[in-house]
């Protein structure tokens, strides 16, 4: 077990590594908006463009600049500095991580509260109405994009655009540090948006798999144990439809981890996510290599836990 | 009056494709301490006969009739909640694969005492300790170490075993045994058989045997039905049915079987044909379109279960004394089961 676990973080830095340099690879190559002129303002004389160049270390080869990031990052654990403001990638990143987090968490906490007990529903009872009904609402749930979805919610619920003035609207975060509540409410839209999709598609999940479980032989045995049928359907049903589903949440939660893109964005949440959008549109490599890597260690980290809990969760399971 | 008498009994069920009639008008009794073997084919309804006397068909697209008497009570009318505290309290159950049907994320221990806490106030400590005496009253060595034991790290009949103690932890009065060595190695299935029929004279069990095999009925039933497309085709104590067969079709069955005393070059004997659709069986006798005997009344008319000897009963429109006259000839040169 701490073998295959030690051989899965190596790995993982690789991965890593891979990571950096396919996204430096991809920033040079592919035709993004030259930074240093980006930076030189809308009457910049060549020799300023130059000098930018020079202070970005861009009239480096690629390799150089590569190589440079690199150490930084392995010696001193830095991602360098802005392009676009001149500040540490990494305290923006760790600034941002809680709102990601909160973000991340409160979605996680509405989908599987609504996924469960709706999947459990109509799976006992599939084909029935209500089954249909659900069913029905997840597919236009999981079809709906979280862009046009927020917008709907903004456009409802938010209390300047809104057609009700329920909720605070767009860029109105709040750290809970702040204020508790304000950080409840301004978050509770967002949250819903992005858990949304996620919910339609674990209550889809978590129906399929307990319908297959409720089918198995052991469901038989313990009917025959003479169980009741909720503990039948709680105790050893669910038991084995839900371990393929939380790591599968294990996975999701570590690509949400790397930045909700859309949602941040929707809703201007100064999370990962939105960082990542902003460095993209300002053609800021570091930023952008910052937010990536972050993204991809989650994932990586995300797999290797997941790996780990099945251990734990099937005891079929063996490294 | 029999400990479990199962009287006409009737289940079909409404599929896509239509109407099920897996068991057609079933009757069979067993008592105390004795073994009644049920013998088919698959899809000879001998499973769902047994499953609904549990109360496991009662399903939605499901339509029972008839009765099942445990002590004159009808299992198939009683309410849920009272049919759960027979389940497993007084009749109880093992099936076929004992992989899948242990839980498999679950110690075994456990299920086991979660089926003695389904039906008696005792503690996890108490309860824990009488599975450790069942499973080593099933052969199970260092049985209180195997309670922290997963499923999938015993053997094939150590989990039959495992099943077995759970299902006589709370010594119940019938033990319902489908298929239980289908899935077990040759050598296993004999240990597993001797162990169904040493803790029957032990608690006074009373068995029913389920198999497609009439070697496992010629080793341990006391009473044998054979059955054929959801209806007894012939009904009678162990040896008369085996020395004397009266029906076509359990000659097929005998026939079929490989001869321990013939050489190895003799062809078997399988039954011609195949066993019929439940959607669409034969009409009159099922098994006319495979009967080499049947006569021209057979298709038109369905043959009723009728005893020619006491306690020997048989479904078939030939004339008894043809019939007695085949069988002997194949009970007495087929005896080799």
């Amino acid at each position: 077990m701490l073998r295959y676990v030690l051989r899965r973080v190596v790995w993982g830095a690789v991965m890593l590594v891979v990571v950096s340099a396919l996204t430096f690879v991809i920033f040079t190559i592919l035709p993004s908006a030259d930074p240093a002129a980006l930076r030189a303002g809308r009457q910049a004389t060549p020799e300023l463009i130059a000098q930018i160049r020079q202070s970005l270390g861009l009239d480096r080869p690629v390799y150089v600049q590569y190589w440079r990031f690199l150490e930084g990052l392995v010696v001193h654990f830095d991602l360098g500095y802005s392009y676009q403001n001149s500040v540490s990638v990494k305290s923006q990143v760790f600034t941002r991580l809680p709102v990601t987090l909160s973000l991340t968490a409160g979605a996680f906490v509405i989908w599987m509260l609504v996924a469960i007990p709706i999947g459990v529903i109509s799976a006992i009872r599939p084909r029935s109405a209500l089954d249909r009904a659900t069913m029905g609402g997840a597919l236009v749930a999981i079809s709906a994009p979280v862009y046009f979805l927020g917008l709907i919610a903004l456009f409802l619920f938010s209390n300047d655009i809104g057609v009700v003035h329920v909720l605070p609207g767009a860029g109105t975060y709040t750290p809970i540090t702040v204020s508790p509540w304000r950080w409840f409410t301004s978050l509770l839209m967002p949250w819903c948006v992005l858990a949304a999709g996620f919910a339609a598609f674990y209550a889809r999940m978590v129906r399929g798999n307990l319908i297959d479980t409720m089918g198995e032989d052991y469901i038989r045995t313990a009917r025959a144990k003479g169980l009741s049928e909720r503990r039948v359907i709680a105790r050893h049903g669910l038991r084995a439809a839900l371990t393929p589903v939380v790591t599968m949440a294990g996975l999701d939660i570590g690509i949400l981890l790397g930045g909700a893109i859309l949602t941040e964005t929707v809703f201007n949440i100064p999370g990962i996510g939105r960082y990542a959008y902003d460095s993209i549109i300002n053609s800021d490599l570091p930023a952008i290599e910052g937010t990536v890597l972050f993204g991809a260690f989650f994932i990586i980290a995300a797999n290797i836990f997941v790996d780990i809990v099945y251990a734990f969760l099937d005891p079929r399971v063996r490294y | 009056m029999a400990l479990l008498e199962i009287r006409d009994l009737r289940v079909s069920f409404e599929t896509r494709d239509g109407t099920v009639r897996a068991v057609d008008g079933v009757t069979l009794s067993v008592d105390r301490g004795r073994t009644l073997g049920i013998v088919g084919e698959s899809g000879s309804g001998k499973s769902v006969t047994a499953l609904t006397v549990m109360g496991l068909t009662r399903l939605p697209n499901a339509r029972i009739e008839g009765s099942v008497l445990l002590e004159g009570v009808d299992l198939l009318t009683l309410p849920p909640d009272r049919l759960r505290a027979v389940r497993g309290k007084r009749v109880a159950m093992i099936f076929q694969d004992p992989l899948s049907s242990l839980h498999p994320l679950y110690k075994i221990g456990w299920q086991i005492v979660e089926a003695i806490q389904a039906h008696e106030r005792v503690s996890e400590k108490a309860a824990r300790a009488r599975a450790g005496e069942a499973l080593a009253e099933v052969g199970i060595p260092n049985a209180g170490e195997r309670l922290s034991s997963y499923p999938h790290e015993l053997s094939g009949g150590m989990r039959q075993r495992v099943m077995i103690a759970m299902a006589l932890v709370l010594d119940p009065e019938i033990l319902i045994a489908d298929e239980p060595t289908t899935a077990l190695d040759v050598t296993v299935q004999a240990q597993i058989l001797d162990l169904i029929r040493e803790l029957q004279a032990e608690h006074g069990t009373a068995v029913v045997l389920i198999t497609h095999d009439l070697g496992v009925v010629a080793e341990t039933a006391d009473d044998v039905a054979v059955m054929y497309a959801g209806r007894v085709a012939e009904l009678g104590p162990l040896a008369r049915v085996l020395e004397g067969p009266e029906h076509p079709y359990t000659w097929g069955l005998l026939r079929s079987l490989p001869s321990s005393t013939a050489s190895r070059s003799e062809p078997l004997h399988p039954i011609d044909g195949a066993p019929p659709s439940l959607i669409s069986v034969p009409s009159g006798c099922a098994f006319h379109p495979r009967c080499p005997y049947a006569l021209p009344v057979c298709p038109h008319a369905q043959p009723r279960l009728i005893e020619t000897t006491p306690r020997h009963g048989v479904a078939c429109h030939l004339p008894v004394a043809t019939r007695r006259l085949i069988g002997a000839g194949i009970g007495a040169s087929e005896a080799r089961v």
